[in-house]
Order: structure tokens, then sequence, then C-alpha cells
């Protein structure tokens, strides 16, 4: 082992470690903010540790932002279970019952999940209104639905594409029909997609935001609309904002790190093949 | 087989809802998107656009025209050229920055995982988060411009995104020049390269169109330009901000999609290469980086298609009148549903989804056609 191997190690590391740092500063600011009153906060000494754990910002914003945790929980715990399912029988069927034409609807179906909602945003405004499903969290919940659906298709499509033909054919054999081969076969091996499934759907629902905007009112707020309004007053308050940040977060950031491992097949799922 | 043929009538019924559902929201709205962005509703000139019969009448292309030519339409102009910019910039950092990661944690480093963890936790949030967050660390009077302080040097003065340095600039008449020198730069050297692999017939095809279209240009001097008004545009110093705070949430990704693609590549493939004499920068220049070309065409297929859509991320942290920084997007909301104008900014939806689609679509049916051959 020459010299030339430790410089790489070490080079190695230390550039690791440099951009280690850089990907956490955003996170130190965020912490180191929302744990200082708003008097402690000082724009030119804004690096600086909080004199002591205040949790003054984090009890505002939690107060503020609750009734829109409350709304973001009704509305994505719903339509992520609604829309893992729906994916579930739609993969089932395109994996394992091909039948005519599925070759272009499929793509065409996909197609879906790339588009600019921008461009489909005023007939489902209008839609919505019309059948008075505008202004609260069902019309939203319809959304997330169906558009939804292509991404949830597309990962059980894939897994169940993995499970062998001989076991559907030796279901049949055994007599079962459609839905017997999907609840005694597939469904009990579907654990790991639903896993993947859902904490994809969580995830995005939770974050959205040009929907939520849109399509619901002050009282049918999610998170991220109420937290793009928070302590967006007179003088804006950024301590609350950083803690309203962090409450918005840490839903998602939990379940990133305790089941990162799916949250990467699910990002991964995207890029149509994975 | 009677049985087996129910079995298929159940599974064409079971997915039919799904199908027709996404027929309509997705198909069915966007030809009512395109129908709308050809008829005036929402013309601030005319009877208010929420009212309950609004008079609407079909005007053709005339809000596409509006968009590109008219005198009042400066600001989708901007978005327009502030988009492109923003895609160029933010796909070339995070390819750049997503393979050095990679790269760096596939040299069996210690605590890979934890590199890995942080690299890629922002993807989890919200862009509203990110927005939220860098909107404070862009102050002009704190945040990032005080880091040097913390060293002893005195702070940056940098503006972030409200900075209104505009580079490279150009007037929007030279911009069917520039596109035209570009599409006859790009057919000569897909042509090259066709011809270069010993695919005659597509060179010849690229070959001639290129050099039939230079001619034109250069012999004939179309007059593209008379129609468009005399502004100046160019890349904003801003948009570099959004640009910043978007590779930080969404490098990972990239990093994610290089180390799957590096943990698929066999080591004896690197072994061999070694044995024959290449040094590690070596392998992976000649090895290791071609075998991941396919995966950066799907990065820059994925991320492409999220640049030109972005929203949350640019109005959360820039707010809804910052020019330098504005996007499609943003200009989309407030026309359609701050203005009402619900007809123009249908026009702006279907510019995007037009950009989204020509890279989008390609891809679709390029996957699914080496899938049907495997």
């Amino acid at each position: 082992m020459s010299a030339s191997y430790y410089l790489r190690r070490t080079s190695t590391y230390a550039l690791l470690i440099l951009l280690l740092i850089l990907f956490l500063i955003p996170v130190y600011m965020v912490l180191a903010t929302s744990f200082k009153t708003q008097q402690e906060l000082n724009l030119l000494r804004v690096w600086d540790p909080p004199q002591s754990l205040r949790m003054d910002a984090f009890t505002e914003a939690f107060n503020t932002l609750l009734p829109y945790i409350i709304n973001s929980l009704a509305l994505t715990i719903p339509a992520t279970i609604i829309s893992a399912i729906l994916g579930s029988l739609n993969g089932y069927v395109l994996s394992k019952w091909r039948f005519p034409g599925a070759n272009v609807i499929f793509p065409a179906m996909l197609f879906g999940m790339f588009i600019p909602y921008q461009s489909i945003l005023i007939p489902l405004f209008q839609m919505l209104k019309s059948i008075g499903m505008y202004g609260n969290l069902w019309g939203l919940m319809v959304a997330h639905i169906v558009y939804g659906l292509p991404i949830t298709t597309l990962i059980f499509r894939n897994y169940y594409a993995e499970v062998p033909t001989e076991m559907i054919e030796a279901g049949q054999i055994d007599g079962a029909d459609f839905f017997g081969i999907y609840r005694r076969i597939l469904f009990p091996l579907s654990v790991p997609g639903f896993v993947v499934v859902i904490i994809w759907q969580f995830t995005q629902i939770w974050n959205e935001y040009l929907f939520a905007v849109t399509l619901t009112s002050r009282n049918s707020w999610p998170i991220t609309v109420a937290l793009s309004q928070l302590g967006a007053g007179q003088a804006i308050n950024y301590t609350v904002q950083m803690a309203g940040s962090f409450l918005t977060a840490m839903p998602t950031l939990l379940v990133y790190i305790l089941l990162g491992r799916y949250f990467i097949r699910g990002l991964l799922a995207g890029s149509v093949k994975g | 087989m009677p049985r087996l043929s129910r079995d298929r009538w159940t599974a064409i019924l079971m997915i039919t809802p799904s199908i027709i559902l996404l027929a309509v929201f997705v198909y069915g709205f966007i030809g009512q998107t395109l129908y709308t962005a050809m008829t005036d509703w929402g013309d601030p000139r005319k009877s208010a656009a929420l009212a309950e019969n609004p008079t609407i009448e079909f005007i053709g292309l005339k809000n596409f025209q509006d968009l590109f030519n008219g005198l009042l339409n400066y600001r989708f102009r901007i978005d327009m050229v502030n988009t492109v910019f923003f895609t160029i910039l933010f796909l070339a950092a995070c390819l750049g920055l997503g393979l050095l990661m990679a790269i760096l944690l596939d040299q069996k480093v210690r605590g890979e995982s934890i590199f890995r963890t942080v690299f890629l936790f922002p993807m989890s949030l919200s862009f509203v988060v990110t927005g939220t967050v860098w909107r404070w660390l862009f102050a002009p009077n704190g945040g990032l411009n005080m880091l040097p302080t913390l060293v002893g040097l005195p702070p940056l003065k940098l503006q972030w995104f409200i900075d209104r340095t505009k580079l490279f600039t150009f007037g929007w008449p030279d911009v069917p020049k520039i596109g035209a020198i570009l599409l006859v730069l790009g057919l000569l050297i897909y042509a090259g390269e066709a011809w270069l692999h010993k695919r005659q017939r597509s060179a010849i095809i690229a070959g001639v169109i290129g050099l039939g279209l230079a001619g034109y240009f250069l012999i004939g001097q179309p007059k593209l330009t008379d129609v468009a008004p005399t502004e100046t545009h160019g890349l904003n110093a801003a948009i570099l901000s959004i640009v910043l705070a978007a590779t930080w949430q969404m490098s990972g990704y990239t990093m994610a999609m290089y180390l799957a693609g590096l943990r698929g590549i066999p080591e004896e493939l690197r072994e061999a290469a070694r044995v024959d004499g290449c040094n590690e920068w070596q392998v992976y220049r000649y090895i290791i980086l071609p075998l991941l070309q396919p995966i950066t065409l799907s990065a820059v297929i994925i991320l492409g298609h999220i640049s030109l859509k972005i929203f949350d991320l640019v109005y959360v942290m820039a707010g809804d009148t910052n020019l330098q920084v504005d996007v499609p997007g943003i200009n989309m909301y407030l026309t359609a549903f701050r203005a009402n104008n619900f007809a123009v900014g249908a026009a702006i939806a279907i510019v995007m989804l037009i950009m989204v689609a020509v890279i989008i679509v390609p891809y679709l049916i390029n996957q699914f056609r080496t899938e049907v051959h495997v």
C-alpha cells in the first residue's frame, strides 16, 4: 500500500466530510434558530448556538399548525391507503393478466405522473367546484388518489412481475379464480411492495403544495399551505417559521430515517424501470 | 377453458375504473385546458370570469401569440428564459455532485450509510420546507452571508435571489436566431456521430436537414423577428440561489441512482481492467462512466421534467413579485387563480406541458419498446 493509496483515502474522507458539513448547514440553522426566542434572534449573530433550549417557538408553531397537521393526516392516510390498494389491483392485472391494448394503455397511464399538474388544474378546479368538493379536503383527496394511480400501479406492476407465473398457474389448477389468486398468492407476498408504495404516497401527499394551495380554503389547508403562511404577518417571525419547518418535516423525515431502504426503492421506481 | 376467460374479463373489469379515471383526469382535462387556452375566458376587459354564465369566445391561437410576442406578456418570456437557464444549471449541478458523491461512497468507506443518509435526507422534505429554510439562509444581512464572520472574515454582501444582475444578455428578437443556430449545430453534431458509428442513413438525413436549414438561414435571411417587441433577457444571477437550494434537495437523488448503477457493475470487470494496466482514474474513465450512461439519461429526464414544472420551491422562497427568479409555474398559478384569467393561465400550462412532453414521451416510448424486445 503506497503513499498514493493513503493520499487517496485521506482525500476521499476529507471530501465526504466537507460535503457532510455542507449538507447539514441548513439543519443547524433550523435548529439554532428555532431554539431561540424572538428577542434573542440577532441577524449578525445568527450562527451562534442558542443560549438555552427555549421551546417558545416550537410551542407557538405547534399551536398554530395543529389544526393543519390534523388536516394533513386526515388527507394523507386515506388517500395513501386507497391509492395503494388500487395500484396493487392494477399492478396485478397488468403483470399477470395481459389483455389486448395493455402495451399502449400502461405507458399512457404512466404519462399521467409526469405531466405538469398546471395543465389539468383549471378543469380539475372547475369540476370539483361544480360538485361541491372545492374548498374542502374531499377534492384534494380525489386529486391525490387519481394522480397517484400511475406511480402506485407502476411500482406494483414491477413488483408482481417478479412473482413466477408458475405460481399463478398452480393457483388456477387448484381452482382459484381472479380474486382467489390475488388473496391467497399475491397479496401475502405484497408486504414489501405495500411498504414502498405507502411510504412513497405518504411522503408525496404530505409534501405536496400546488393542489393544496389551489383546491382548499383556510379551514382545510394541509400543513404545507399553513407553513407557507406561518409567521408571514407584519414582521416575519423566523424562529416560529423555522420551528414550523421542523414540525412539517418531522413525519416524512422519521419515515425516511426508519425505513430509508424502502424510501429509496420508491425513489428509484420513479425512473420507470428502476 | 371458459373459466380462464371469465377471469380475464374480471381482470379487465377491475382495471377499467382506473383507466377511465386517468382518461378523464389526464387526457380529458388536458383537452379541456387546451380548449380553454384558445378562448378569452377571464380576459380582464370582459365580464367576470367566475360569473354564472361567462361569455366565452373562441379566439384560436391568439393567447399563445400574445405570450410570445405581445407587449403585455414580458413576464412570461422572462419565465421561459429563467426556466431554460435554471434547468441547465440545475441538471449540471445535480449530475456532477450526484456522481461525485456516488463515486466517493463507492470507495468502500467506513460509515457509508451515515454519509448516504445525510446526502439523501433532503429528498424526503417538502419543497415548501426547503423554500422556507433557504429564504432564511439567504437573508441579505444574515444567514449564509454571515458565515465568514465565524472565522473572523468580513460578512459577504451577496444579494442571493433578489440580485438584479443579468449575465449573457440577449434581445428577445434574437431568440429564434439563437434557437436556429443551436438546432443546426445539434443536427450536424448528431450527423457526424451517426457517421462515425456507421449509421449512414441517419447521418445523411440529419446532415441534409442541418445543412439545408443552415443554408436557408444564411441565404434566405428570413425575418423571424419583426413581430417580437424589443426587450432584453439574460441569465439572472438570482437563479443561482434557486439552483443552490434545489441542488441541496435533489442531488441525493442522482447520487442514489448512480450508486445503484455502480453497485450493479461486477467487481470482475474492474479487476480485469486493473490487470490490463488501468489505474483507478482510467477504470472510471473507460469502464465505469460509459456503463453509467443510461442512468445519466434517466436522471436528466426525471430531474429535467421536475425543473421545467417547478413551482412551490420558488414561490415559497421568493414570493409572487420577484421577476428575477420567476418561472412559468408561478405565472400560471397567479394568472389563473389570483387574476382569474383562465384562458391565459391555460395557455401557459399548455406551453409547460409541451416542454415536459417533448422529453417524457420519447423516453416512455423508448422504455417500452426495449421492454417488449427483451
